[in-house]
């Protein structure tokens, strides 16, 4: 039985390091600073080890050989999920290269929308550490904080800070969604403000918000139920605000053209950096998330969505969503790979399936090759990118399960097309 | 493998070597003497009439770390314009001003070049960094890591911690995040923007610390000089941009008193304010004070016209200019208690007064300048122009016609403000070979690198004579990589992994009592997981790291 100490997790998105976790053989166990999202994501057990064809157990190399040959022949497969470290992605960008394939992250549909507004109007942005130690007012638009990253609060809120002398003095400010619990009270009692209204009404109140920023007249006294001279007192506080910041989790916006409430709130962050300091701070990147848009980004030019199918990567936000290609027919094979999530299934399809995932994922239908994999920060080092996409955590191995890691894996399956081509 | 390079131009001013007619042997990746007695070649190159120079070396490109991967994302329009197939051979990806990083490292080797250093490696980012530069093929590489602007090195300056404690700081920092220079960006300007400060003079107090960009500038100076680093320290002056900053770029070489200092991008901090648009050559001052001062190197960030993209730490300067972003979208990021970038999309235009200038300033510092051991080139990729544009520049450096043809096209209130025209020199071939291989070799400390005597890594590139300089430069006969033939008639015919050039200097382990504490309770993540193991360069089998000596440390 071994224990180690500064373990950072892949799953939360926030890039907490400061776990102990005990390890008795292939058991692993959370002693401190867990959390609902991180701790079962660790304890979650190993029950396949052995690769299958059809249900049927066979070796990594007749699966991958297989894989390789569902694989040779196809004109569109689509490779999806995309949840694995930073080699796994080179892996997986390295066969859709080979393929002509196109590149899904899981995620994208969420991701799309500060993307979208990243690439028409751009932002400024901030990272956790700056939050921690300068954020004297927070925002927190139509997201539940604490059931997205339980210990936020405690672990970069409530603490000692460079730049502030009372941190349980800061204003917490919700707008939208209510908190689930009471995390965001204070240490010394104070309350969060929260300032409600229907998630779908955010596009009309954030709209206000930021008219009143720029310092427009408003007529109507009330936007979504809320009083604009509530909203009025948000604005004045984010103008007097010496380190303001804006959060807000882009899977929380669940309504159409969320994207342009993104915009919305990120270019009223630049008016008011007109006079002082105001920065946003998008929340995400669970399981490889960022990882994925990262390692895409640097490959190919474009966060996700690309195909490879002309032999250059080309991208689309919309039309190459993986459930769109398989919808319509477009597709010819599916790779799904996630290497942190046994519950998160490939989308149905009766195509030719490749499952690349992490062991104990179980299947309504099984699929063609199912070939286990080491969850990376469990059982293999790696590296992982934190949500504000700057900081890379080093992934820790804690223990041997001989289980490959997703880029073993898909190396090998490009390999065997490579040397197909050459022969 | 015994290779043989046979009858060639070499120019190899490492060894004061001139165009002479030179044979080269090559075996394991290393160029050796002329074996003794008998012996047999495997494989020999006829190179008569060819010119033969290093391997070409990037002492400043953008190609590694968050704000390049920003710009990538930032801009699919511009990618679109320029999409690159992949083959048996190569990658696919992206080119023009954010290319992905295969087509980076193919577009170099194709140029000639061997080795891209990365100028601007957030400590808190250098993992990004060097896995970027990890997905490079071909070339060698290496970072500069960023201080000055990071609020744990302010904090000792304020508690006046004595110069030995900054010196193992700095020292602990290049080991940790695997850098081979250190750079300072607009020096404590990236900081005192986060206490809404918008602008910082050399001598104007970060309103939270009370210390000045002269005061970050002199210890950091000194303990690059002091844990014994070949690179000077690489700065970022204050005011990048500002009409007048002369004044300021003048004053920092001044105010340096003597040690070793890199001003890079001097171009962009070469501003007067005469004539009638406030805005002038501070060029030939510029190169007065680097003539005058040997303690100083320069690279001279060239613009060129077009589209391009500037990525940059200095994210105070970068949203100052935000009101240019073409196309208008850009994005600035505090980060982590330790920097900041800015991207901004730029668009440089030759009928524009200012781009112009700022075209005929950065000639103006290269012919001005007269020692090519002491000024680099380079565009400051992508922020001048693109790395894909230097061909052109060269062009630009050689041929006085084609130098003065262009700029009789330019805005004309611009060349009424420039003294290029009266300027005659031509650099030969000779002093580009200085500045692109053997002085970046030198200025880096790079050991075996940069130069074609015996004992040096075989990272060769051949030329045909052309005096069309640009034709010449931007298609190469043949490049060798470490030995290796990687490049012939301009288009890669193999590929292989470089090394990332790192130091270790020196320091006192003990500095880690102060930095833990300090991680633990300012940071957000432990210190040992912030520093970079060497297993993080093998475990994928491709990266390893060649570490190069330190100067004596009197």
């Amino acid at each position: 039985m071994t224990e180690i100490r500064d373990v950072p997790s892949p799953f939360c998105g926030m890039g907490t390091d400061d776990l102990t976790i005990e390890v008795n053989g292939q058991n692993v166990k959370v002693l401190s600073n867990g959390c609902a999202v991180n701790t079962p994501a660790f304890e979650h057990p190993i029950t396949d080890i052995k690769p299958r064809i059809h249900g049927k157990e066979v070796s990594l190399d007749e699966a991958v050989a297989h894989a390789a040959s569902l694989l040779k022949n196809t004109n569109f497969p689509v490779i999806s999920g995309c949840a694995t470290d930073v080699n796994g992605m080179r892996g997986l960008l390295a066969l859709a290269d080979r393929t002509g394939a196109v590149v899904d992250n899981a995620n994208f549909n969420n991701a799309r929308k500060n993307i979208l507004a990243l690439q028409d109007s751009g932002w400024m942005n901030t990272t956790l550490a700056e939050v921690k130690n300068r954020c004297d007012v927070l925002v927190v638009v139509g997201t539940d904080l604490e059931s997205f990253a339980p210990r936020f609060f405690e672990k970069y809120l409530w603490n000692e800070a460079m730049f502030l002398e009372n941190t349980s003095e800061r204003d917490i400010i919700y707008l939208g969604t209510k908190p689930s619990g009471t995390a965001s009270t204070s240490p010394s009692g104070k309350a969060a403000q929260v300032v409600e209204c229907a998630t779908e009404n955010l596009p009309d109140v954030i709209a206000v918000l930021r008219a009143l920023v720029k310092g427009q007249q408003i007529l109507a006294t009330s936007v979504a139920g809320i009083l604009v001279s509530d909203l009025a007192a948000i604005a004045q506080k984010l103008k007097e605000a010496k380190y303001g910041v804006i959060t807000w989790t882009a899977g929380a916006l669940n309504y159409s053209h969320a994207e342009l409430t993104v915009q919305t709130l990120c270019e009223m962050i630049k008016n008011l950096n007109e006079t002082t300091r105001c920065s946003g701070f998008p929340l995400g990147g669970k399981e490889g998330d960022q990882t994925a848009n990262q390692v895409c980004g640097w490959t190919s030019g474009y966060a996700a969505r690309v195909s490879f199918a002309k032999g250059y990567p080309a991208y689309d936000p919309f039309l190459l969503d993986t459930h769109t290609l398989l919808e319509n027919g477009e597709a010819d094979a599916l790779v799904w790979v996630q290497a942190f999530n046994a519950n998160a299934t490939p989308p149905k399809t009766s195509l030719p399936t490749i499952v690349v995932a992490r062991s104990g994922m179980t299947f309504e239908k099984e699929p063609d090759v199912f070939i286990p994999v080491g969850t990376p920060g469990i059982d293999h080092t790696g590296h992982a990118y934190r949500l504000d996409n700057v900081v890379a955590i080093r992934l820790k191995k804690l223990r041997d399960s001989n289980l490959p890691s997703t880029a073993t894996v898909l190396n090998a399956i490009e390999q065997h097309l490579r040397e197909e081509v050459v022969c | 493998m015994l290779i043989k390079l046979t009858g060639g131009l070499v120019y190899d001013p490492a060894s004061g070597v001139d165009g002479k007619q030179q044979d080269i042997y090559i075996q394991h990746g290393k160029i050796i003497n002329k074996p003794i007695g008998e012996f047999q070649v495997d494989k020999e190159y006829d190179l008569k009439g060819k010119v033969v120079m290093s391997g070409a070396i990037d002492m400043h490109t953008h190609i590694g770390g968050g704000k390049g991967n920003i710009a990538r994302m930032l801009l699919p329009e511009d990618h679109r314009l320029d999409p690159v197939a992949g083959n048996h051979i190569c990658r696919s990806g992206c080119g023009h001003v954010a290319p992905s990083t295969f087509i980076t490292g193919y577009r170099y080797a194709e140029m000639g070049y061997t080795a891209g250093f990365e100028p601007a490696v957030l400590p808190i980012n250098a993992r990004q960094a060097h896995m970027e530069m990890g997905d490079i093929p071909i070339l060698d590489k290496g970072g500069y890591v960023m201080l000055g602007s990071d609020d744990y090195l302010l904090r000792m300056l304020t508690a006046k911690k004595d110069q030995k404690a900054i010196n193992d700081y700095v020292a602990w920092t290049m080991n940790a995040a695997k850098a081979i220079g250190v750079k300072v960006v607009n020096p404590g300007g990236i900081n005192a923007f986060k206490f809404n400060q918008r602008k910082l003079d050399l001598d104007e107090q970060n309103s939270h610390y009370g210390v000045t960009p002269r005061d970050i500038l002199q210890v950091l100076a000194t303990a690059v000089k002091e844990i014994g680093i070949s690179k000077p320290l690489h700065v970022h002056g204050c005011n990048l941009g500002v009409p007048g900053n002369i004044e300021t770029t003048l004053d920092t070489i001044q105010g340096i008193g003597g040690l070793p200092m890199h001003l890079t991008h001097i171009q962009f901090h070469s501003y007067g304010t005469e004539g009638d648009f406030k805005f002038s050559s501070g060029a030939a001052q510029i190169a007065e004070a680097v003539n005058k001062n040997k303690n100083i190197t320069i690279d001279v960030g060239q613009i060129l016209f077009g589209q391009t993209v500037t990525a940059s730490g200095d994210n105070m300067r970068q949203h100052a200019n935000n009101k240019f972003a073409s196309p208008a979208k850009w994005v600035t990021m505090d980060i982590e208690c330790d920097s900041g970038c800015g991207v901004v999309p730029f668009k440089y235009k030759d009928q524009n007064f200012v781009n112009a200038l700022q075209w005929a300033i950065g000639l103006e510092t290269f012919l001005l300048v007269d020692d090519p051991w002491r000024i680099f080139l380079t565009t400051d990729h992508p922020n001048g122009a693109p790395f894909t544009s230097y061909p052109h520049l060269i062009r630009l450096l050689m041929d006085r016609t084609f130098r003065n043809d262009v700029l009789s096209t330019l805005h004309p209130e611009a060349q009424k403000m420039t003294t290029l025209a009266s300027i005659d020199r031509e650099y030969t071939l000779q002093e580009i070979a200085i500045m692109t291989r053997a002085g970046a070799a030198k200025l880096i400390g790079l050991e075996n690198r940069g130069g074609l005597s015996a004992g040096n890594w075989a990272d060769i590139t051949i030329y045909t004579d052309n005096a069309d300089r640009q034709k010449m430069f931007e298609k190469p006969d043949y490049v060798f990589k470490d030995g290796e033939l990687v490049v012939v008639d301009g288009k890669v015919v193999h590929t292989k992994w470089g090394t990332t050039h790192i130091v270790k200097p020196n320091f006192d382990a003990g500095v880690e009592k102060d930095l833990r504490t300090y991680f633990d309770k300012y940071l957000t993540m432990k210190l040992d997981n912030f520093k970079i193991s060497d297993d993080e360069f093998t475990e994928d089998g491709r990266g390893h790291l060649t570490t190069h000596p330190l100067n004596s440390v009197a």
